[in-house]
């Protein structure tokens, strides 16, 4: 009996240490210009091709995303094995840490995170004896409760042999040590980093349910605050928001929940269909509760899978009276107003659909990449097809984060606002004098409330767009005029 | 080795990028993975201080991005295609091409795909930045030789131009404020400053003036040596090394004199305007000396600071020299390579006469850690980056971020250069310990 519970109690180790890359496994691409009704449809047919740009500026590379999400497990360090210039995100993701810490009462702490520092002597001899060094540093130093070990281009191409290492290291530390592997260069699809990082945590943390809590719902986010609850509690259900700020134990028993559903389903697509294929654990397909119709589908969805059928219908249609008045004056107030989305998918698509049950019209969309499918391979779950039933054939293009395309698209829709996802794109829109609305806390829009505390923040940024008034008087952009008048998507090539 | 780090201070060559961007008009073209030029504008642009991306930064730098095509058949023909798509739609007046980890790597000749848009006439260089060469103010001295090298050419002597290479941009929150300190204490002295990175500075036409100045001034602890040696063995142009950040009555006076007899400007205006200066420090100095004082029973008494060996110095003595404090233990993260080491030493054994402090040479935040739990007894001043806030708390210190990574400060000009800055940094530190006790 002992004997079977230790070992019912390991985490099944049947997956290898490597993804497969998003542009493989989901048919992903990062260059597209057309409609949303186009993508959807070329995608589902199984046609969509990439497009490579013969200009690019910096993306964002699957060491950044891997690292992000597992540097905020509170119990766990992350040594990224590579040069120091590597490290460039550590101190975002500590703010990151510790702001989050502060908006959950948790004691405020510095990330734990260690780099191992590559130089030229590592490449040329090999550094696997110092990534061993520094995970028994980070050992001495935090006595965590797994260590995560990510790649880099350099100790990819250089050809660590991380694997015998690190058998060797948990062998004699007691405690899960997974190498993630997210060399930055193995995709251009920079969301496969988060891919690695959860095939890191379902290879070596996830064990298989001893009990089962049905109740409990694993929702896959970022670092927002938990409006998941307000959905959630009035079923009798109770969100486990994972994986930032949870802890390594918390971790261990992901398998007992009654289902996973996400905040975005491009973040958590591999993970979701890891944990229902290996544990069981049910996937909500439906896209995530963002804006009326898909949060009525995801919440009947949820029903369903948990038995709640039977008081799903009132909840919805309670909740959808208590926002009735208010969203009826944020209507109006945005009635004709032109918004444009500059986001990753599908958070980007849940932004379109909130934006237009607040009466804003699309004027077009920028997304980073595109997945064809998702791993669940169930096409219900399409969040773009959801977002554009009403915009079918607006402006929408696939841009993974390029500012200069992103530049020359706006400069000719002339939108009333622009709501933009990732650092450091803001300012060039902002620039052209169009407000720039940064979406920080991404659960704010979440579920039929969501709607209301949305739209207020919005009519805020729309009360004083000083600083883009500003910033268009007084700074420029480092365009020419010549790529203005270009059509903006005159780099994008044919086929890759 | 190198040393495996716990919350890194530095980052790797590649960095230099953030000089470029520094340059009016400069564009980087950034030759390496999808991440690189993201990361590196995020740790040292973005979440140090949140300087920002700039005109030709964050989201607008020029990357190959090479993927698994160009590190598997090499990145040389993305390289041409990058760079002739730059020319056009990027508008700037200088391009410099950095490579990084991969296209070394796989042996990309950069060198020679960037000399031959040279030839065309096309201000445009190479600069050898592979990640694992070393860190950013290393990358920062590759990236103005790089240019020196390639696109400088000899000019006739004028004289009082005055060459200054002191903060490594971004790495250094207060480069920019820095800057705009020196440049109107050099005026003042009647001397002309070449400034070459931050507002105002002239851009290119600055750097083709390079070759023309009376001597090359490099302000820092050995940021900045091998460009002056650089110019004088191209140009023959004379250098003053200044190694101790000049903040504060006493170190500013001491390095304007020293500039004043090598550059032969000891003249009475010069002298007027030194007095000057110092009048208007000792008079707020004078108004603040009732809270020190007052305050310095119950304040803490000894300082420690995690920094640069630049700042290092500079700040021990001020704090030492000018406002009474006794250091603790010091620790110079900068990686300062070994010919300068034994000279930082000296400074520190000797800040006043009678007064020393240990130091230790470390970027890792587990030894600074480990050191400070050993050596302290009552609550001391850190002055360090934002990795030192958990440290500072366990020992009961009072912590101020002058380092990097700082993301609990917004840096936009200020200075912690010269008499004010001297002033500033006081200001900022008792403003941050009387939060701290009320």
């Amino acid at each position: 009996m002992t004997t079977e519970t230790r070992v019912a109690s390991e985490p099944i180790e049947r997956r290898s240490p490597g993804v497969t890359i998003r542009e493989r496994r989901l048919g992903s691409i990062t260059g597209y210009s057309g409609t949303p009704e186009e993508l959807v449809q070329i995608s589902l047919a199984g046609q969509l091709q990439e497009r490579e740009r013969s200009f690019t500026q910096a993306g964002t590379c699957s060491s950044f995303c891997a690292t992000l999400q597992l540097s905020l497990i509170q119990d766990a360090v992350v040594i990224n094995h590579a040069p120091a210039g590597c490290a460039g995100d550590f101190s975002m993701f500590n703010l990151y840490n510790r702001y989050g810490q502060g908006k959950r009462s948790l004691t405020r702490t510095s990330s734990r995170l260690i780099t191992t520092n590559l130089n030229e002597q590592d490449t040329i001899f090999g550094a696997t004896e110092k990534m061993s060094e520094a995970i028994h540093k980070a050992y001495r130093t935090y006595h965590p409760r797994a260590i995560f070990v990510t790649a880099s281009c350099a100790s990819g191409i250089i050809g660590e042999d991380l694997e015998s290492a690190i058998e060797q290291a948990e062998e004699d530390l007691g405690i899960p040590i997974a190498s993630v592997n997210c060399e930055g260069f193995r995709s251009q699809v920079w969301a496969t980093g988060w891919d690695a990082a959860y095939n890191a945590i379902l290879r070596k943390i996830v064990r298989p349910a001893k009990r089962k809590r049905p109740e409990s719902i694993n929702i896959i986010t970022f670092i927002g605050e938990d409006y998941f609850s307000e959905l959630l509690r009035p079923l009798g259900l109770v969100p486990d928001l994972i994986v930032p700020f949870t802890k390594v134990e918390q971790l261990e028993r992901l398998s007992e929940a009654g289902a996973t559903a996400q905040m975005c389903s491009t973040l958590g697509t591999y993970f979701a269909a890891g944990l229902e294929k290996e544990y069981g654990v049910p996937e909500i397909k439906a896209p995530p509760p963002y804006g009326l119709n898909s949060t009525d589908a995801w919440l009947r969805e949820l029903a369903h899978v948990t038995g709640k059928n039977d008081i799903v219908e009132q909840f919805i249609s309670a909740e959808r009276n208590a926002i009735r008045r208010e969203l009826e004056d944020l209507k109006e107030r945005f009635a004709g107003v032109k918004a444009f989305v500059a986001a990753g998918p599908s958070h980007g698509h849940s932004s379109m659909e909130v934006l237009q049950d607040l009466g804003f019209e699309l004027a077009g969309s920028c997304m980073f990449h595109h997945d064809a499918k998702l791993d669940h391979g169930n096409p219900a779950g399409d969040t773009l097809k959801a977002a554009t039933t009403r915009s079918r054939k607006i402006p929408y293009s696939i841009c993974n984060k390029q500012a200069f395309e992103l530049v020359n698209v706006l400069s000719r829709l002339r939108p009333d606002i622009v709501i933009v996802r990732h650092p450091s794109l803001a300012v060039s829109v902002a620039k052209l004098g169009i407000p720039a609305c940064f979406v920080d806390d991404e659960h704010l829009a979440l579920g039929y409330r969501g709607l209301i505390r949305y739209g207020r923040k919005i009519a805020d940024w729309f009360r004083n767009p000083a600083i883009e008034r500003n910033l268009a008087r007084n700074s420029s952009l480092p365009y020419t005029r010549w790529w203005l008048e270009q059509q903006p998507f005159s780099m994008l090539g044919g086929e890759a | 080795m190198s040393e495996i780090l716990q919350h890194p201070r530095n980052l790797c060559a590649l960095g230099g990028q953030q000089s470029v961007v520094a340059i009016e008009r400069a564009v980087p073209i950034v030759h390496a993975g999808p991440g690189c030029g993201f990361k590196l504008h995020t740790g040292l642009g973005s979440y140090n201080g949140f300087q920002g991306g700039s005109y030709s930064g964050g989201a607008a730098i020029v990357s190959t991005n090479t993927g698994e095509k160009e590190v598997v058949f090499g990145g040389e023909a993305r390289l041409r295609s990058v760079i002739d798509g730059a020319l056009k739609v990027m508008n700037g007046d200088l391009f410099v091409v950095l490579s990084g980890c991969t296209s070394e790597l796989v042996g990309d000749d950069t060198e020679h795909i960037v000399s031959e848009y040279r030839q065309r006439g096309i201000p445009i260089v190479y600069a050898a930045t592979g990640g694992f060469r070393g860190n950013n103010i290393i990358g920062h001295e590759i990236v103005a030789n790089a240019i020196i090298d390639q696109l400088l050419e000899r000019k006739d002597i004028v004289p009082g131009v005055v060459n200054v290479w002191s903060g490594v941009p971004y790495q250094d929150a207060f480069w920019a404020g820095n800057l705009a300190s020196i440049r109107e204490l050099l005026t003042g002295l009647g001397l002309k400053p070449n400034i070459l990175f931050g507002p105002n500075s002239g851009g290119l036409e600055a750097w083709r003036q390079v070759p023309a100045a009376q001597f090359n001034l490099v302000l820092s602890s050995w940021a900045g040596v091998s460009i002056a040696r650089n110019l004088n063995q191209r140009f023959g142009t004379p250098w003053l090394h200044c190694p101790t950040l000049p903040i504060g009555g006493i170190e500013t006076s001491r390095f304007l004199r020293e500039v004043q007899k090598f550059a032969k400007v000891d003249t009475a205006a010069s002298t007027d305007f030194v007095q000057a200066q110092e009048a208007s420090f000792n008079y707020f100095f004078e108004r603040a000396a009732d809270f020190f004082l007052e305050f310095r029973w119950d304040m803490p008494g000894h300082f420690v600071t995690i920094a640069d060996s630049f700042y290092g110095i500079g700040v021990s003595r001020l704090l030492t020299n000018e406002f009474g404090l006794l250091p603790l233990h010091q620790f110079v993260t900068d990686d300062p390579p070994d010919e300068f080491r034994s000279s930082i030493e000296d400074d520190f054994a000797q800040i006043a006469p009678g007064i020393s402090s240990n130091v230790t040479f470390t970027s890792d935040s587990g030894k600074v850690n480990e050191v400070l739990r050993e050596v302290t007894s009552a609550p001391p001043i850190i002055l360090g980056s934002v990795w030192d806030r958990d440290i500072a708390q366990e020992v009961g210190g009072c912590h101020l971020s002058i380092a990097a990574p700082m993301t609990d400060r917004l840096i936009t000009s200020c200075s912690y250069l010269g008499y004010n800055g001297g002033l500033r940094l006081i200001e900022d530190l008792y403003s941050s310990i009387l939060t701290f006790v009320q």
